[in-house]
């Protein structure tokens, strides 16, 4: 795979080509596994690994829990119960796959800002980042379904409200909701079809993520530098690479590691404290809880749906140019989606020739504006809709899209970058030295 | 193959006729998969039920479920019918009566359109907010109605919008007298 010039597996054995005659699968690993890597890469190129080894996680615990959970509406929140007292480990099994929820969130969002920093979003990687869009998008889906099912009280009218949402949408809104729903309300059918793509999705995850690698495998890792590797030839190749195997493998293991050690204390000693208590009462119809909250990663874009009221006046003025069909309600539905839609179309929105925010004096300081923004909006969306929140959530709001549709386009037009280095080893032996790059050959680092 | 370019021959017919039925085959097998989606027949036939209304104080409300949803049915005391009575339309955010028993989709939202007794007595609503479908709470909120705790909407005594992000009314149902103390939604 890839255009950087390196070694092929190339088959010894007499099994070994038997094989490779018939489905070279052997190389294909080999290939990817070895794949030639930046050797700049920083801390922030670990979040891959974390968030392959949560997804198998998550599929792991959820094909256990499985095996003990029953998809009925009378039934499921007994059947959790169930799992956290009778079932032998069942309790641990739950939370990490509870909290595992949440490291996947936590990782997928530390990659997307470390893609948007480096600008690992731009020319050739557009379908890398596509497809990690729609990652992240089922991951949402999936996230969404998972809480359905322990069939608490957050889990019934969350359901409720989310896909409430659908049924905002003019003309089809109430019949694509009862299509959803199976039902005019939360039910049996919502229950049982989410648990169906519950299990589905994570399948569909994994085959994305699949692609997401082919995809950065063929136009090679970006670095911290966003300059690209040099394909002149394999011996240039090399002093801009190292294989991924072990070199990278080992740091992104050791960083996982120390991931995992937070994550343990977490599942360990404070399993709920990312959740709600309401959510351990069974679903009742009857009473909505005093104060419905998605969860934690949700709550950026739910600050986003709840920002546009009826008396904010860019509201009033699509609902007036739309001739009342895009009320506040419907306008609060499409600012969600479409904060996640121009996140996508980063790539084409950004004009800067230069990748690397490294490099771009203007662009950090925005960026910068960003990251906290989106922590703010997190903090508001836990917040209840009165007082000074919702102006808070207006003005982060205003700042997401206008990050991405005014200050991304604009930067690259008035900005003036810094050069960065000619090549990546030149980047490299400016912070190791050149000692450390081991004398004649590059691709045999100090050991 | 003739060195002439031909047009429109048989091979191009096979060609669109092919693909044609292709195209309305996989749509046919397709439909049944996304139909499967729709309320089932069992689901359906919950469409009517009968309620019993003679628990039901003054100023206390019932709340029934009805096709998987709450409904409120409320008896209202003198005040919260002059409440609702006195409100003129033009203060309304919602000024449609949002009443399934008025044949009339465009009648104004005045306290009469929505009640179900003429004497204003009896007031049955949806008790799902017209939001994001959250169960607002009874005998609460800035105008004495219902006050819905997810995102701030205040109904009056008359289950009307007037304040929050609510655009609609809350919704009344098809309700009808069976006798003085049994009511038939649906």
């Amino acid at each position: 795979m890839g255009g950087i010039p390196h070694d092929h597996y190339e088959p010894k054995s007499g099994g070994e080509k038997w094989l490779y005659s018939r489905l070279p699968i052997v190389g294909l690993l080999y290939d990817t596994v070895m794949a030639p890597t930046p050797k700049n890469l920083n801390w922030m190129w670990i979040w891959g690994i974390v968030l392959t080894f949560t997804l198998v996680l998550q599929i792991v615990t959820g094909i256990v829990l499985v095996m003990h959970y029953t998809p009925h509406v009378d039934m499921a929140f007994a059947s959790v119960e169930h799992i956290m007292r009778d079932v032998n480990g069942g309790a641990m099994i739950r939370y990490f796959h509870m909290n595992g929820a949440s490291l996947f969130f936590f990782a997928v969002y530390a990659h997307i800002f470390r893609g948007l920093y480096y600008g690992s979003y731009k020319a050739p990687r557009e379908v890398t980042w596509i497809i990690g869009m729609l990652i992240y998008l089922l991951m949402m889906a999936t996230a969404f379904m998972g809480y359905v099912l322990p069939w608490g009280q957050m889990s019934f009218h969350g359901t409720a409200v989310i896909t409430g949402l659908f049924g905002a949408i003019p003309f089809v809104g109430e019949a694509l909701q009862t299509w959803l729903l199976g039902a005019g309300a939360v039910g049996q059918p919502a229950l049982n079809r989410f648990f169906s793509l519950h299990y589905l999705m994570p399948f569909v995850i994994l085959g994305l993520v699949i692609l997401h690698i082919w995809a950065f495998h063929t136009t090679g890792n970006n670095n911290p530098t966003g300059v690209e590797v040099r394909r002149t030839s394999k011996a240039d190749a090399e002093k801009d690479t190292l294989p991924f195997w072990p070199y990278f493998v080992i740091k992104d293991l050791f960083a996982l590691a120390i991931i995992l050690a937070v994550f343990m204390a977490i599942v360990g000693f404070m399993p709920n404290y990312l959740g709600h208590p309401d959510n351990y009462i069974m679903a009742n119809p009857l009473a909505t809880p005093t104060h419905i909250v998605p969860e934690w990663y949700f709550l950026p874009f739910y600050a986003i749906l709840r920002a546009f009221t009826g008396d904010v006046w860019v509201v009033m003025f699509v609902e007036w140019i739309s001739f009342g069909i895009v009320d506040a309600k419907f306008f609060g539905v499409l600012a969600m989606f479409g904060s996640i839609a121009v996140l996508a179309l980063a790539p084409w929105l950004d004009t800067s020739s230069v990748r690397s925010g490294r490099y771009r004096p203007m662009f950090k300081m925005w960026f910068a504006v960003l990251v906290v923004d989106f922590v703010v909006l997190m903090w508001v969306g836990a917040m209840p809709a009165e007082g000074i929140y919702p102006y808070i959530s207006l003005i982060g709001a205003a700042y997401w899209f206008g990050y991405f549709l005014v200050i991304l386009p604009l930067l690259g037009v008035i900005e003036k970058p810094l050069t960065p280095p000619a090549t990546i080893e030149d980047d490299f032996n400016a912070h190791y030295g050149t000692s450390m790059a081991g004398g004649t050959s590059a691709a045999t680092p100090a050991e | 193959m003739s060195d002439e370019d031909p047009k429109g021959t048989r091979r191009d017919f096979l060609y669109y006729a092919t693909a044609g039925s292709g195209a309305v085959v996989a749509g046919a097998a397709v439909w049944p998969l996304v139909n499967q989606m729709n309320p089932s027949a069992d689901v359906k036939a919950l469409a009517s039920i009968r309620v019993d209304i003679s628990a039901i104080e003054p100023g206390t409300q019932l709340t029934v479920l009805w096709q998987g949803k709450p409904v409120f049915i409320r008896s209202r005391t003198a005040e919260e019918i002059a409440a609702a009575r006195e409100t003129p339309v033009e203060d309304l955010v919602d000024q449609l009566a949002e009443n399934d028993n008025l044949a009339d989709v465009e009648s104004l939202a005045t306290d009469e359109n929505r009640a179900l007794s003429a004497d204003g007595t009896w007031l049955v609503t949806m008790g799902v907010c017209t939001h994001l479908g959250c169960v607002p709470l009874g005998n609460d909120g800035d105008f004495g109605g219902w006050y819905c705790p997810c995102h701030g909407s205040h109904y009056d005594t008359s289950g009307r919008i007037r304040k929050g992000p609510a655009p609609r009314n809350l919704l009344v149902p098809v309700a009808s007298f069976v006798d003085e103390l049994t009511i038939q939604l649906g």
